[in-house]
């Protein structure tokens, strides 16, 4: 068929914006399905942290020190490690691509607003946290996990994992929004892995050198991990200069992607 | 409006008004200043100067309101390449209250059997009938075409004529830019001629291209045509090219009996066949290399 054969008046105008909120959960579900259908962003997200979150915990491959089981010590820092690759390299990576496709332009023409947008990119992030927050929780439980926290944990692990998502989220934008898409894949993977080294997911910052430790400590994956670990393993009820550390990040990640941040 | 980019002024002082339920086409060499117009008609950029008023709202301070109101056809891509048709167009869809059926949509763009295709994987012409599909998604009163045909084999170039016309007649105005001056030709209500970022036509493409003026005829190579010149009314010019293939020209008239009856007459006498003579206007080609040359453009 062609619109040849079509009946007169079916192109008659119509036009209308759907709610912002109808608008926001389309883009949000069409955002998280390509995430989860695209194999390198899945092999990011869930199963480099589950296969670190496995194997250091089965296998004593280094000595953690601090009076904590492996798999104690272990799920904080892979929960920070999880929040880090989505919102900050995967949404990267992904955004920088859309740049460099024109979808972002032509999302532009759309009735869907750019605010209308990075709330669906913010719910698309979060939704995938929660899937990754379900899995690696059950396969720590499984494997022995038993969190030694205080009641307030309800509160803070989600405080800490929405500031490290925001400050993540802030730079994720700037990147992708300022470099060449294979300057954004290159960058956003390179600073994982560095993080993913010195930010106390696997390796203990008691490890590094005492010089450098308050250094690795202020920067956003150090400041989760050992916030996480705080609640989750040391039941400490507040952890004020990690929630401020990884505060500072978000205001000043936003506030740089706000201003730098290019759509074409 | 007048459009800069550093030193290089993309748009000068150009005016362009398009009507409701008219097929608008802007014609222009590359680099002309098409796709600038368009985008800031659209709203991707603003005007150093002038005014700018789309279904009488600004397009950057009104956006809110305008954007539904609006279909967009970009040049190339903007869409997500892993992403299938059907579901690229199913997410679309809910951005708008009263979108059209999908599964029709795509059955008019003859995507059907490619719902499921993802748009990398899809040919160039189907990916422009996926990305027109979108621009007429949400039932927009104004749809603007950025080289909608461009890439497409013949069947989907009149396909897309095809929907272009049935927009025309339910009253949606078209902007369309286009290479193809037989799709200026055929579609458009109003042409706008653009080079260097200023308007040289502007016109219907019968107003555009003139009353019939021009007289061709084939027949044996290298006939004198100076003695034909002869035989013609004055004002008249005749010319063999390429070898065989003789025109006469009428500037700025019509062809008259008289004329068609001279040459005739003056073939006859030499008992040459003319064969293939044709009474017509000037193309649209004809228009457009005349005003903005022949020269290559970058």
């Amino acid at each position: 068929m062609t619109a040849e054969s079509v009946i007169p008046g079916r192109f008659a105008p119509a036009p209308g914006a759907a709610p912002l909120r109808q608008m926001i959960a389309a883009q949000a579900v069409q955002e998280t399905r390509q995430l989860l259908r695209n194999g390198e962003q899945l092999t990011l997200t869930l199963i480099i942290p589950l296969l670190l979150l496995i194997a250091f915990s089965l296998e004593p491959l280094i000595e953690f020190g601090g009076g904590y089981t492996r798999i104690d010590f272990l799920t904080p820092g892979v929960i920070a490690l999880a929040v880090m690759s989505t919102a900050f390299t995967s949404q990267a990576i992904a955004t920088g691509f859309e740049r460099r496709y024109g979808v972002l332009k032509r999302l532009g023409a759309t009735p869907l607003s750019r605010p209308g947008l990075i709330a669906a990119k913010t719910v698309t992030v979060i939704a995938v946290e929660l899937l990754q927050a379900a899995i690696i929780l059950l396969i720590a439980l499984a494997i022995g996990w038993s969190p030694n926290a205080s009641a307030a944990a309800i509160v803070t692990v989600p405080l800490l994992v929405l500031l490290g998502t925001a400050a993540f989220s802030g730079f994720a934008l700037l990147l992708a929004g300022t470099l060449r898409a294979e300057a954004t894949l290159a960058a956003a993977n390179l600073i994982y892995v560095v993080l993913l080294g010195i930010g106390g997911v696997v390796f203990p910052l008691t490890k590094f050198p005492r010089a450098a430790r308050p250094l690795l400590e202020l920067l956003p994956t150090g400041a989760l991990s050992t916030g996480l670990r705080d609640v989750l393993a040391n039941a400490v009820v507040f952890p004020v200069k990690d929630v401020l550390t990884l505060a500072v990040w978000a205001v000043l990640g936003i506030g740089l992607a706000a201003r730098f941040f290019r759509w074409e | 409006m007048v459009k800069r980019y550093g030193p290089a002024t993309a748009v000068d002082g150009l005016t362009l008004t398009a009507a409701a339920g008219e097929v608008t086409a802007i014609l222009g060499p590359n680099g002309a200043g098409k796709t600038t117009t368009v985008e800031i008609c659209e709203g991707y950029r603003a005007a150093d100067a002038g005014t700018v008023r789309v279904l009488g709202l600004d397009p950057i301070q009104d956006a809110v309101k305008l954007k539904p109101r609006v279909g967009v056809m970009l040049q190339a891509g903007g869409i997500p390449p892993a992403v299938p048709a059907g579901e690229y167009l199913k997410t679309l869809s809910r951005f708008h209250v009263k979108p059209h059926d999908t599964a029709w949509l795509l059955d008019i763009v003859g995507l059907t059997s490619n719902a499921k295709t993802p748009y990398k994987r899809l040919s160039g012409g189907q990916q422009q009938r996926l990305s027109l599909a979108a621009a007429v998604l949400g039932r927009p009163e104004l749809v603007f075409l950025d080289e909608p045909t461009a890439g497409m084999d013949p069947q989907a170039r009149h396909a897309t004529w095809d929907l272009v016309t049935a927009l025309r007649g339910d009253g949606v105005a078209v902007i369309l830019t286009t290479h193809f001056m037989e799709e200026a030709e055929r579609l458009a209500d109003h042409v706008v001629i653009i080079d260097h970022g200023k308007t040289v036509a502007d016109g219907t493409p019968a107003t555009l291209t003139g009353s019939a003026g021009q007289l061709r005829f084939r027949a044996e190579p290298g006939l004198d045509t100076d003695s034909l010149l002869a035989a013609l009314p004055t004002g008249s010019a005749a010319k063999e090219s390429p070898a065989g293939h003789y025109l006469i020209e009428v500037p700025g008239g019509a062809v008259q009996p008289a004329l068609l009856a001279a040459v005739t007459a003056w073939c006859a006498d030499r008992a040459v066949l003319p064969s293939s003579l044709r009474i017509e206007s000037r193309t649209l080609e004809d228009v457009f290399l005349e005003l903005t040359g022949r020269d290559l453009r970058g």
